[in-house]
């Protein structure tokens, strides 16, 4: 499978390019709008919530601190949600070049993880220039985003894979899931801090997984500290465990994948 | 060794009561599908490096089945593909093209996906452009092409990398007449260089003119295998056989075969050729004027009988042929029993070479509709030069040279 995808390395790289100038191509502002959209999503949060919300926040005396907590929570979920969005109806999309053409099934996911973190790298850069404009300045602490991007990256792929290709069989799925997806953001500490929530229901947080990842990228971006250990590490093992199935369910599944399409 | 070996291979599309099971299976649990559909079923046959075969069926025959398991994008459900060498295949031609891309830039895409590096796609490149032959066209973005210009640069992407196998699906009509026949002699090079051809298309004479071998698959078994001509006319008795109907294939004296099939209400008895003597031929000379007889029994009553007649070469390709539809002498009502002798005069303008005839009583315009007799090879001629000066070709028209000298 590794040694496939080297060899089709050429194939991956120039979809990955054509993938970001696709989304440039006869548009005035080109690659602005990667930035512009997720962007003006924080600029709208911000405007709306940043009155209720700003004074609980807590442990940090920046004035922009709410929206510098939008943007680290959303730079990690939207590449989580581009991931899994993109993963649910790949197969489904690339049927007829499936159906035509022998090639190594496993590049198509692959470029759809290098064409995500190359979306999330640039939105990661813009974001840096509004931290700098905001007086939030660069430290080595976010160093320990390249290891936070790989594990949203492979939870996101495993989850991407398994439901991707159960969706080619039941299409619900693809329906479904992004229902989930909206839900699932709102049931996560992006737009809110933690503290909102009663004590009570508190320790329900730790059932979801995508929240040790977001309070990691707020603990750097935000706070300047090194993300907990030990919850970066459970993470890792349910992503890795869950890329493995993915990845199993995958390989099983290609050959009857395209009988279906 | 053999380029391609098919073995045993059959294909079921699965169905399952619940989709759930088709998961659960692959986690190894033993669920037994719904549905089994066999779309093709023990498939076996050799392919040797340097061979042309077509593949010829009716749709849904499983033709396009088995070209994407030769190609790899299906799995075999029994039995195994072998293939030493490099595949490819002109399926749907410019497919995954990006509009806004290039049509360099496309091809790049292309190329990779068939699994060619940077190097490899820089050093065709020219190559590639040059045989596309559109121009400044090759780097604007494709969604300014005609679909004939998106044919063009699909094609010679496909065909840039000589393969050691190429699939060619119904796709040997790309673009106009100019580049028909620039593909086509890009598949002839390759096959001269040793590239085996897998055709897949209902063109006999590009099948016979390409290929020395034919595969002729019926729901999803070869039913024949061998030499191109001799598959087409079983073909085209298949096709024309309709229910109660029989196909009967006959060993010629020649080595040839000959093909009847149909219903038989109505039969020919006996077909002469006479020679412009008025006596039996098996030689006729060029120019000369011959007459067909053909005896016909009715064995029913039949709504109408309609004799048609034709020449073909020695390869299967029709010379000349007509019927008595088109010449509007259609017997209506004929009875059981009755005997007609049709009389066929005309002109041998034909190639110095073996010609067969071909006959077929049929009740309408064709024998799709309803077919009572269709013979292939029914009779056997030569054709000679007795008086004529020498020429080439497969028909005799007197050509006039005048000249002068000014």
């Amino acid at each position: 499978m590794f040694r496939s995808l080297w060899q089709y390395r050429h194939f991956v790289l120039s979809s990955i390019y054509n993938d970001l100038f696709a989304q440039f191509a006869r548009s005035k502002l080109g690659g602005l709008w990667v930035i512009i959209n997720p962007l003006s999503q924080v600029l709208i949060y911000a405007l709306i919530l940043s009155n209720i919300l700003a004074a609980k926040l807590p442990g940090i005396d920046n004035k922009y601190a709410y929206a510098i907590y939008l943007m680290a929570g959303l730079l990690s979920w939207n590449l989580f949600s581009e991931i899994i969005g993109r993963c649910l109806n790949l197969f489904i999309e690339q049927a007829n070049i499936m159906k035509k053409m022998s090639f190594p099934r496993i590049t198509l996911p692959t470029i759809v993880v290098g064409s995500c973190m190359l979306n999330n790298l640039l939105l990661f850069i813009s974001m840096l220039g509004i931290f700098a404009l905001l007086g939030h300045q660069f430290t080595l602490v976010m160093f320990w985003l390249i290891p936070l991007t790989l594990i949203v990256v492979t939870l996101s792929l495993g989850i991407g894979l398994i439901l991707g290709v159960m969706n080619v069989f039941v299409r619900d799925i693809g329906q479904a899931f992004s229902v989930i997806l909206q839900v699932w953001f709102w049931f996560t500490p992006i737009v809110y801090p933690l503290t909102i929530i009663p004590e009570s229901y508190r320790h329900l947080m730790q059932l979801n997984p995508m929240y040790s990842l977001v309070d990691a990228y707020h603990q750097i971006l935000v706070y300047n500290q090194a993300p907990e250990i030990q919850s970066i590490a459970i993470i890792s093992v349910i992503a890795c465990v869950l890329a493995l199935v993915g990845l199993f369910l995958f390989r099983r599944a290609s050959a009857e994948m395209v009988d279906v399409l | 060794m053999s380029l391609l070996s098919v073995n045993n291979v059959s294909k079921a599309f699965r169905s399952y009561s619940s989709e759930w099971k088709r998961f659960a299976r692959w986690f190894g649990l033993p669920l037994k599908p719904r549905e089994e559909l066999w779309v093709l079923r023990h498939i076996n046959f050799e392919i040797h490096a340097g061979e042309a075969i077509g593949i010829i069926g009716q749709n849904g025959a499983g033709k396009s089945t088995l070209l994407k398991m030769i190609t790899g994008t299906l799995q075999p459900t029994e039995g195994e593909i072998k293939i030493n060498g490099r595949i490819a295949a002109i399926l749907e031609l410019g497919m995954g093209f990006n509009p806004e891309l290039t049509g360099r830039q496309n091809v790049f895409h292309a190329a990779g996906l068939m699994g060619f590096s940077r190097e490899e796609i820089q050093q065709a490149m020219p190559d590639i452009e040059a045989f596309a032959e559109i121009g400044d066209y090759f780097d604007q973005p494709v969604r300014i092409y005609s679909s004939g210009m998106q044919m063009r640069v699909a094609f010679a992407v496909a065909t840039a990398y000589r393969p050691e196998i190429l699939i060619v699906d119904e796709a040997l009509s790309v673009g106009d007449t100019y580049f028909q026949h620039k593909s086509f002699s890009r598949i002839r090079e390759f096959q001269e260089k040793g590239t085996t051809l897998l055709i897949v298309s209902h063109d006999r004479s590009a099948i016979q003119s390409l290929c020395n071998r034919a595969i002729l698959l019926e729901k999803g078994t070869v039913i024949k295998d061998g030499n191109p001509e001799e598959i087409f006319d079983f073909y085209s008795a298949l096709i024309a056989e309709k229910e109660n109907s029989t196909v009967e294939v006959t060993k010629l004296e020649d080595g040839k075969t000959q093909t009847s099939s149909g219903t038989g209400e109505a039969k020919i008895e006996e077909i002469v050729l006479y020679n412009s003597k008025g006596e039996t031929a098996e030689v006729v000379g060029v120019g000369e004027k011959v007459e067909l007889q053909f005896v016909i029994h009715v064995n029913e009553d039949i709504k109408s009988l309609v004799l048609g007649c034709g020449i073909k070469d020695r390869l299967g390709e029709m010379m000349f042929g007509t019927n008595t539809f088109n010449t509007r002498q259609i017997i209506n009502q004929p009875k059981d029993g009755d005997i007609f002798i049709f009389k066929v005069s005309f002109f041998a303008n034909l190639g110095v070479g073996s010609y067969s005839i071909h006959a077929s009583l049929v009740e309408e315009q064709s024998h799709i509709e309803k077919n009572f007799q269709w013979l292939d090879r029914a009779l056997v001629f030569s054709v000679v030069n007795f008086d004529k000066y020498e020429f080439v070709g497969s028909q005799w028209n007197e050509m006039n040279f005048t000249f002068e000298k000014k």
